[in-house]
């Protein structure tokens, strides 16, 4: 295990200056110039020469690349541009809400769509598999800004059960997690619907195969069938998906963010975004990107653990 | 004509088909459905719910909701189709080149595909249209960006095992070029799978346009999207909530016809795919 997991880290080491040198080469690669589109029109020449060199930027490119390798693979993320403070800890501010809303998203995700893609797949074309594959296409086709505000309008303005809007108290549980239910029900809802699609078509491509009848035959019952054999054979690619879906969950969160007005790192970005605050921008890129690469190899992790015949290959 | 009529006998095909329809002719129409200018402000007329001479209600301008909603449509449709158009020829043709030539060349390509993949497509999408600036033109180079990749993908997959065959070695044999060989002989066989592949991403070009619009990263004001519909009733959710529903309705119908329509095209393309 310790082997596979070593060997797992080396081969995300290039993967990960791949990622490095693409955000380095996005920022720059835009046309204009970033010093003068931060000071505005109204900026002296003096001034924009004055934060290239601040910057870096009247640095040759290749040098400015070398720093931005040093500075990034030392750990060093930068300093926003607009408020002086390190970029990590602004990110370490707000961790705590973006962790606790992608992990309950997740948990209804898979709560939801694991047990619905069983039950579809069991019931092949009958009234639960229709209903699961139509609002599971339904909940597909929501943009989450979308499913978020109509959720917020029935539940929050018209019933009145959750709270509106809000920037949770993390020492206050139950504040914490009223403020949740919501926006966690938005991102896991869409997540569901994925999950639901995957674990019904993985589902039924492991029913029909041999080692069922033969578990079936055998007379286990159908329940460990399903269960245990079943499923557990359906993990690989139900895993692929929740892993590739993490890209898409980022995404998602940052709209859920804006339209629950929670803080977390959609709202920095968004925030760097309307202000020009490049340097947060890209360090915020770079978290984004490690995050995935790190998820990634987390799947290829779990894989082995799912199924043992991965991990002797 | 059996291709179409085997997508057709799927009901949720069929759906979709009629709600892609309702979209385009609306868009199309819409300088004769509207019965409204969309960009006609009257103060008077502000914050009108649904009904009587504003069947959707009217904005926080009083512009009537049901013309932007109509011309909005056009946005959406022209973004996600040219969009999807750029990167399917962008990505399929770098997908399609990778694989025929194949060796150190296609290991270096989809390296750098899979490093584009590892990008969240929102936030690549957020931060190229941030940089250059809110505009048609960039909306449609941030969204093709971050729909290269995958088409690279689906299209190298095939001309992988394509190139292999019989009617490849003959096209060489009788000394076709590379590039006749690639896109004469082997383009025909891998159409319809990226063609299917364009029509769901199509759906996600939707969205994705819609969000960028919403996060106020859209074409700019008075042209009216959905996005940016839904952006000024989320501003005015406790007054007008209606502000908020039909533009939200009409990006759910659109995405959601467009899904419909894909699944049917990967089932009638695929059929052992089909219902799964």
């Amino acid at each position: 295990m310790i082997a596979t997991v070593v060997r797992r880290l080396l081969a995300a080491i290039p993967t990960l200056l791949a990622v490095l040198t693409l955000v380095f080469v996005i920022v720059r690669i835009v046309p204009g110039d970033p010093a003068a589109a931060i000071l505005g029109d109204r900026a002296t020449p003096a001034a924009v020469a004055a934060l290239q060199a601040k910057l870096g930027l009247d640095q040759p490119v290749w040098a400015q690349y070398v720093s931005f390798l040093r500075q990034y693979l030392s750990g060093d993320f930068g300093v926003s541009m607009v408020t002086n403070r390190p970029i990590l800890a602004d990110v370490a501010a707000v961790l705590p809400h973006t962790i606790d809303l992608t992990l309950a998203a997740m948990l209804i995700g898979t709560l939801i769509g694991i047990p619905a893609g069983v039950s579809a797949a069991l019931h092949r074309n009958g009234v639960i598999d229709v209903a699961a594959r139509l609002l599971s296409l339904i909940g597909l086709s929501f943009p989450v800004f979308v499913s978020g505000i109509f959720l917020l309008l029935a539940f929050a303005l018209h019933w009145r059960i959750f709270p509106v809007i809000g920037n949770a108290n993390l020492a206050d549980p139950l504040d914490r997690l009223t403020k949740l239910v919501l926006p966690a029900a938005t991102l896991g809802l869409v997540m569901a619907a994925y999950i639901t699609r995957v674990t019904r078509s993985a589902m039924l491509q492991v029913l029909s195969e041999d080692y069922i009848r033969t578990a079936r035959a055998k007379g286990v019952p159908w329940r460990g069938v399903v269960w245990r054999h079943g499923l557990r054979n359906a993990g690989l690619p139900v895993v692929t998906v929740v892993g590739l879906y993490v890209g898409i969950l980022i995404g998602n969160s940052v709209l859920t963010e804006i339209v629950f007005n929670r803080p977390g790192l959609g709202r920095i970005i968004v925030g760097a975004l309307n202000q020009r605050d490049y340097t947060t921008l890209q360090g915020l890129m770079v978290i984004y990107c490690f995050l995935i690469v790190v998820v990634n190899l987390l799947t290829d992790l779990a894989y082995g653990v799912i199924d043992p015949r991965v991990k002797q290959a | 004509m059996r291709f179409i009529r085997a997508m057709l006998r799927n009901p949720t095909t069929s759906v979709g088909v009629v709600l892609c329809i309702v979209v385009v002719l609306g868009a199309l129409l819409a300088p004769w459905l509207s019965p409204h200018d969309p960009a006609e402000q009257s103060i008077l007329d502000r914050l009108q719910p649904p009904g009587g001479e504003f069947l959707l209600g009217t904005d926080t301008f009083g512009r009537d909701v049901l013309a932007r909603i109509l011309w909005g449509a056009r946005i959406s449709l022209v973004i996600a189709v040219t969009s999807i158009s750029a990167a399917i020829l962008i990505g399929g043709s770098i997908g399609m080149v990778s694989g025929y030539a194949g060796g150190r060349f296609d290991l270096l390509v989809m390296q750098v595909m899979d490093v584009m993949l590892s990008f969240p497509s929102l936030i690549l999408g957020l931060i190229v249209v941030a940089l250059l600036g809110p505009a048609l033109l960039n909306l449609v180079i941030a969204i093709a960006l971050t729909a290269i990749a995958p088409f690279a993908r689906i299209a190298r997959a095939p001309v992988l095992s394509l190139k292999q065959r019989a009617f490849v070695e003959a096209g060489r044999a009788l000394g076709f070029s590379h590039a006749r060989v690639l896109f004469v002989h082997i383009l025909p066989n891998i159409l319809s799978e990226v063609l299917v592949m364009g029509s769901l991403w199509m759906a996600t070009a939707v969205r994705t346009e819609a969000s960028l619009s919403f996060i106020g990263l859209g074409v700019k004001p008075p042209t009216p999207t959905w996005g940016g519909m839904m952006r000024d009733g989320f501003e005015n959710i406790l007054d007008a909530p209606w502000l908020s529903i039909w533009p939200g309705l009409a990006i759910l119908v659109l995405v959601l016809g467009l899904n419909m329509v894909g699944d049917g095209l990967r089932d009638a393309t695929d059929p052992k795919l089909a219902g799964t």
